[in-house]
């Protein structure tokens, strides 16, 4: 059986195509707001049941439960304060607004509460820093001075060039129950695979009926790959390496936070609504830079005995020259001399120099990587 | 909130949870209750119709998900 929607039930925020025509023929009586690009997908998400079981961004009571104890009011964990900010707004509570990235109006927003917070603390508890450096803390600092609860209703997405890989919750659960798979492993990644991460995930498609490939599409930070180049060199993976019938290659659109521990329980959440029944935890998930330890993302799981969705820790792979082979420290008995890491930053290090990369990458990803213009984000 | 439970019950997760990361009976029983409840928990709400499902299938059909 594919995981339960967090929550119970899959949210479906869409405007039908009736009423989407209503409220934007009505467009011009609606307070109009602006968002930011990972707003908008914020938006999709909630929409589309991703972050089942919200409906809309958050209100005071929950931000702070999140914040506090991370569970909603209704004791559910959830990590991550998925809130919309503004500055000095120009409507009250009670009232319906309309939220524009640029010329288009993305959704509707009934404004139940209008209220304050604090940026330092919302920094601490989610970042576990207040250091500007980090990038998640610098958003929130340039974030408006209240936030805005409510629920919404989804009109227009964003133009995606990938949408053939972007399928949302109820078609991974369709598609799932077409495979006849009961049991899921879904790998998060924000990089092209390489042999390390190649090793990862059929190790855990041994033991589950199919795996779930699931990059991470959207705004990242400079030097991060490019959405092109991490679906280029899945593709290529893919169609040499990975058979069909038990192996899927689908993206989420999403905002990376760069939040570490809590972090990764809310990817885990958004595949648990995808119907994934595992998720792959790695060394340093969703973290940035020194703020999180190696496996500091592993432990804040041993909170959420009822998250619904099993984690599976991953040691860090590395190449064994004496192994011949990828192995971790579990599989491997040989010194350090003998293995090579293959950190994200190393690979793209050893990339950019032109250095080899026999044993560490699929010749066929390697081409579909030299193949871009640039792989990395500027 | 307080919950009673039986002074032996309490004893007994008082030496059990000697040593762990649980601080206290009371997080304990929490974290228990928690992992029992989310078993017990029900689906509710998302069975498709026909037509929807169908809709989503010609979808995964014309992407190459399903043949």
């Amino acid at each position: 059986m594919v995981s339960k929607p967090h929550g119970g039930k899959l949210v479906n925020r869409v405007a039908d195509h009736e009423t989407k025509e209503k409220i934007i023929s009505e467009q011009k009586e609606y307070p109009r707001v602006r968002i930011n690009h990972g707003i908008a997908i914020d938006l999709e998400n909630i929409a589309h049941g991703l972050y089942s079981p919200l409906n809309g961004f958050l209100t005071q009571d929950e931000f702070e439960s999140v914040l506090k104890t991370m569970r909603l009011r209704n004791d559910l964990p959830w990590t991550l304060p998925i809130v919309l900010d503004v500055q000095s707004p120009h409507f009250g509570e009670g009232d319906t607004i309309l939220l524009h990235y640029e010329s288009f109006p993305i959704a509707r927003m009934h404004v139940e509460e209008i209220y304050p917070y604090k940026k330092t603390d919302l920094a601490l508890k989610v970042f576990k820093t207040d250091d500007p450096a980090h990038p998640g803390v610098s958003r929130v600092y340039s974030m408006g001075d209240r936030l805005i609860g409510g629920s919404i209703e989804l009109l227009n997405e964003l133009p995606n060039p990938f949408a053939k890989y972007t399928l949302r919750p109820i078609e991974t659960r369709v598609l799932f129950k077409e495979k006849r798979w009961k049991t899921i492993a879904a790998f998060q990644t924000r990089n092209v695979p390489h042999l390390g991460h190649e090793y990862v995930q059929k190790t855990a498609l041994t033991f589950v009926d199919g795996i779930l490939i699931n990059p991470v599409l959207g705004k990242k930070k400079i030097g991060d790959y490019t959405d092109e180049a991490i679906i280029k060199s899945y593709e290529a993976l893919f169609n040499n390496y990975y058979p069909k019938y038990t192996a899927v290659l689908t993206a989420i659109r999403y905002e990376m936070r760069y939040a570490g521990p809590r972090e990764a329980v809310h990817h885990a959440i958004m595949r648990k609504n995808l119907g994934a029944t595992h998720f792959i935890v790695g060394r340093d998930h969703a973290g940035v830079g020194n703020y999180y330890g190696p496996y500091e993302a592993w432990g804040i799981f041993d909170k959420f005995p009822d998250l619904g969705i099993t984690p599976i820790f991953v040691k860090e792979v590395f190449y064994c020259r004496k192994c011949d082979g990828m192995a971790n420290e579990k599989t491997c008995p040989h010194s350090d001399e003998f293995r090579t890491y293959l950190s994200g930053t190393k690979l793209r290090s050893m990339l950019i120099n032109g250095e080899s990369l026999n044993n560490l990458i699929r010749p066929e990803v390697l081409n579909a990587i030299k193949g871009l213009k640039n792989p990395f984000v500027d | 909130m307080k919950i009673s439970i039986p002074k032996t019950l309490y004893e007994k997760i008082k030496a059990r949870i000697e040593g762990t990361d649980f601080d206290s009976v009371s997080e304990y029983v929490t974290y228990v209750v928690r992992e029992v409840l989310a078993n017990l928990e029900e689906e509710k709400d998302i069975t498709l119709t026909k037509e929807e499902e169908d809709k989503v299938k010609e979808r995964l059909k014309a992407l190459g998900y399903i043949d």
